[in-house]
C-alpha cells in the first residue's frame, strides 16, 4: 500500500530558532495518529509547514504521491479554534459552507445542494439545531464541532487537526473521537495534534512523538513506552514531576 | 443639478464607498492600515502631479494605488524582519507622508495642492471643477472619480464575496484551500488606496479615516450577517453625509468635519441601542438573567 503522506527531511524555523529539524515519516491510509510532544516541539508548525502555510527551509512533503498544491481537495485542515475571530458576523452553517469554497469556485454562490451538505455535516456533529446560530453565541465545544463539521463537509481523504480536543467539554470530546473513528472506518486517514497523554493508548492506533525532530513513530502498542515518552518530553517531564509530585 | 445637490451627492458617494470598504477593513482588523494608507497616498498624488503636471482623476488614482501598495509592502517587509506590526505601520506612513509634505513645500507649491487641503479636503470647491462626460453632461470631476471607484470597489467586493469572507474569517483555512490570501491582501490595500484618494478631495486624509472606520464599526453592532453589515455600513456612510451637511449648514461650519462628527453620533447611538450588542440590550439581558436566577 502507498503511504498517503510522505515527509522527508523537513526543516522549518521561526526567525532564527529552528523548530523542525530533519523531520521524516510516512503515514499509511486508514490510520488514526496522535501527534504528541511538549510545548514548542513544533506540532502545529509541522502541520502548517506541510500545508505550505509556513515557509519550508528544506525537505520534501508529498500528499498522495504529489505536491500539496495538486492534492488540496483531498486534504482537510482544521486550524486551532483560537486562531479565528468568533465575533465575525456569520452563523454556524455559513462557517461549514466555507469548507466547500475550494469546490464551489470563485464566482458562484453556494447552492441548495451545498447547503444540504453543510447541514448534514452539522447534523453528524450533533449541531443541526445550531445551524442559524451566530457563532459567538456558541460554547467553545460547540465552536469546535462547527470546525469539525466544516472539515467533514470537505469530504477529504486525509484530515489534519490542530488540537481539536483542547479545552472542550466531555460530550464534545466524545463526539469528536466518535467522528474520527467513523472516518477511519471509512478508510480515511487522520492526524491529530494532541496534548493528553492519558488517552493516546485508547484513542489512537498510531503515534508520532515529536520534539523538533521525530523521536518515535509507529503503532501505539509498540512504540508508546515509558522510554519514548521520557525521550520526547525530556527534562520537561522530569521538571514537571518535581513540581507536582 | 444645484450647487448644494452636487455637494450632497459627492458626500454621499464618499460615505457609500468608504462604508463598503470600511466594513471589510474592520473585520480584517486593519483600521491602522487605513490610517497609514490615507496619509501615504499623499505622496502618490504629489509624485503623480510632478510627473504629469496635472491633477486629473486617473493619474491621482494610479499614484495613490502605487503609494498604498508601497505602504503595504514596506509594512510587511519590516514586520517580517522582526519589527512589530504597529511600529512598522507608524514608521512607514509617517515617513512617506513626510516626503509628500516636503515635496509639496519645495517642488509643487501652488494653489492646487497644499497640505491643509490634503488633510482636511475642500468639498465646497468640488462643484466648480467639472468635466464633460458623454451622456451625463457637465459633472464635477470628483463625482466622476467617486462613481468609477464605487463601481470598481463594489464590483470587486461582490465578485470575490466568498473569498473576502473566508480570508477575513480564517486565513489559514483559506490558504489551505488554495485561495491566494496574499493577493487578496494586496488587492484590498489597493482598494483602500483608491477609495482614500477618491474621497481625498472631498474630506481629506484625516476625515476619510472617520468615514472608513466609524460607519462600519456602527454597522457591526446591528447585524450578525456579513452582507447586511456591508449594506448597513454603506447606508450609515450616506446618512452621515446628509446629517453632516445639515449640521454644517445650521452651524455654518466645515462640511467634512460635520460629516465625521455625524459618523461618531451614529456610532454612539448604535452603541447604546442596537438590539444585539448595544449597551441597553446587554443591560436588559443581564437584568433578565439575574431575575431568572432569583426566582
Amino acid at each position: 500500500m502507498e503511504p498517503v503522506l510522505q515527509v522527508r527531511g523537513l526543516h522549518a524555523a521561526y526567525r532564527r530558532t529552528k523548530v523542525l529539524d530533519h523531520v521524516t515519516f510516512d503515514v499509511m491510509p486508514g490510520t488514526l495518529t496522535a501527534i504528541i510532544g511538549p510545548n514548542g516541539a513544533g506540532k502545529s508548525t509541522l502541520l502548517k509547514t506541510m500545508l505550505d502555510l509556513h515557509p519550508r527551509l528544506g525537505g520534501e512533503v508529498r500528499f498522495f504521491g504529489t505536491a500539496y498544491r495538486n492534492a488540496k481537495l483531498k486534504v482537510g485542515y482544521v486550524p486551532q479554534r483560537g486562531s479565528v475571530d468568533w465575533d465575525f458576523p456569520t452563523d454556524a452553517l455559513d462557517v461549514v459552507l466555507m469548507g466547500l469554497y475550494g469546490r464551489i469556485g470563485w464566482f458562484r454562490r453556494p447552492g441548495r445542494r451545498h447547503r444540504e451538505l453543510a447541514l448534514e455535516a452539522l447534523d453528524k456533529m450533533g449541531m443541526a439545531d445550531f445551524a442559524k446560530r451566530q457563532i459567538s453565541e456558541l460554547s467553545g465545544g460547540q465552536q469546535q464541532r462547527v470546525f469539525l463539521a466544516r472539515a467533514l463537509v470537505q469530504d477529504a481523504d486525509l484530515y489534519l487537526l490542530d488540537e481539536p480536543l483542547a479545552g472542550v467539554d466531555a460530550a464534545t470530546e466524545r463526539a469528536i473521537m466518535e467522528m474520527l473513528r467513523t472516518l477511519r472506518a471509512a478508510g480515511k486517514t487522520v492526524m491529530v495534534v494532541h496534548h493528553d497523554l492519558q488517552t493516546v493508548e485508547d484513542d489512537f492506533d498510531h503515534v508520532l512523538m515529536l520534539n523538533r525532530t521525530v523521536i518515535a513513530h509507529g503503532p501505539t502498542t509498540e512504540i508508546f513506552t515509558q522510554d519514548t515518552i521520557a525521550r520526547t518530553y525530556g527534562g520537561w517531564l522530569r521538571r514537571k514531576e518535581r513540581v507536582t509530585g | 443639478m444645484s450647487y448644494d445637490g452636487w455637494i450632497l451627492l459627492t458626500a454621499s458617494l464618499v460615505g457609500l464607498v468608504c462604508g463598503l470598504v470600511g466594513a471589510l477593513l474592520i473585520l480584517r482588523r486593519m483600521a491602522m492600515m487605513a490610517d497609514a494608507i490615507s496619509h501615504s497616498v499623499l505622496l502618490g498624488i504629489v509624485i503623480a502631479y510632478l510627473v504629469t503636471r496635472e491633477l486629473s482623476g486617473a493619474h491621482m488614482l494610479l499614484g495613490a494605488a502605487a503609494a498604498g501598495l508601497l505602504t503595504a509592502v514596506l509594512v510587511q517587509w519590516l514586520h517580517a524582519r522582526g519589527v512589530q506590526q504597529e511600529a512598522s505601520i507608524g514608521i512607514v506612513f509617517t515617513t512617506l507622508f513626510a516626503i509628500g509634505v516636503v515635496l509639496i513645500a519645495t517642488q509643487v507649491g501652488n494653489a492646487h495642492l497644499d497640505v491643509q487641503h490634503a488633510l482636511m479636503g475642500e468639498i465646497t470647491f468640488i462643484p466648480w471643477e467639472t468635466t464633460r462626460v458623454p451622456g451625463l453632461g457637465e459633472i464635477p470631476e470628483s463625482v466622476l472619480t467617486l462613481l468609477i471607484v464605487l463601481l470598481v470597489v463594489g464590483g470587486l467586493i461582490a465578485a470575490f464575496y466568498k473569498a473576502w469572507k473566508i480570508t477575513s474569517f480564517d486565513p489559514a483555512l483559506a490558504a489551505a484551500l488554495g485561495i491566494p490570501v496574499a493577493f487578496m491582501h494586496y488587492l484590498f490595500m489597493t482598494m483602500i488606496s483608491v477609495t482614500a484618494v477618491a474621497a481625498f478631495d472631498a474630506v481629506g486624509a484625516v476625515m476619510v479615516i472617520a468615514m472608513l472606520i466609524t460607519p462600519a464599526a456602527a454597522a457591526y453592532l446591528w447585524t450578525d450577517r456579513l452582507s447586511v453589515m456591508l449594506l448597513l455600513s454603506g447606508l450609515f456612510g450616506v446618512l452621515a453625509a446628509f446629517a453632516g451637511y445639515a449640521a454644517a449648514w445650521v452651524l455654518d461650519t466645515s462640511i467634512s468635519g460635520s460629516m465625521a462628527f455625524a459618523t461618531g453620533v451614529l456610532f454612539l447611538i448604535s452603541f447604546l441601542i442596537s438590539p444585539r450588542h448595544g449597551l441597553a440590550a446587554r443591560r436588559l439581558r443581564a437584568h433578565a438573567a439575574a431575575g431568572r436566577l432569583k426566582s
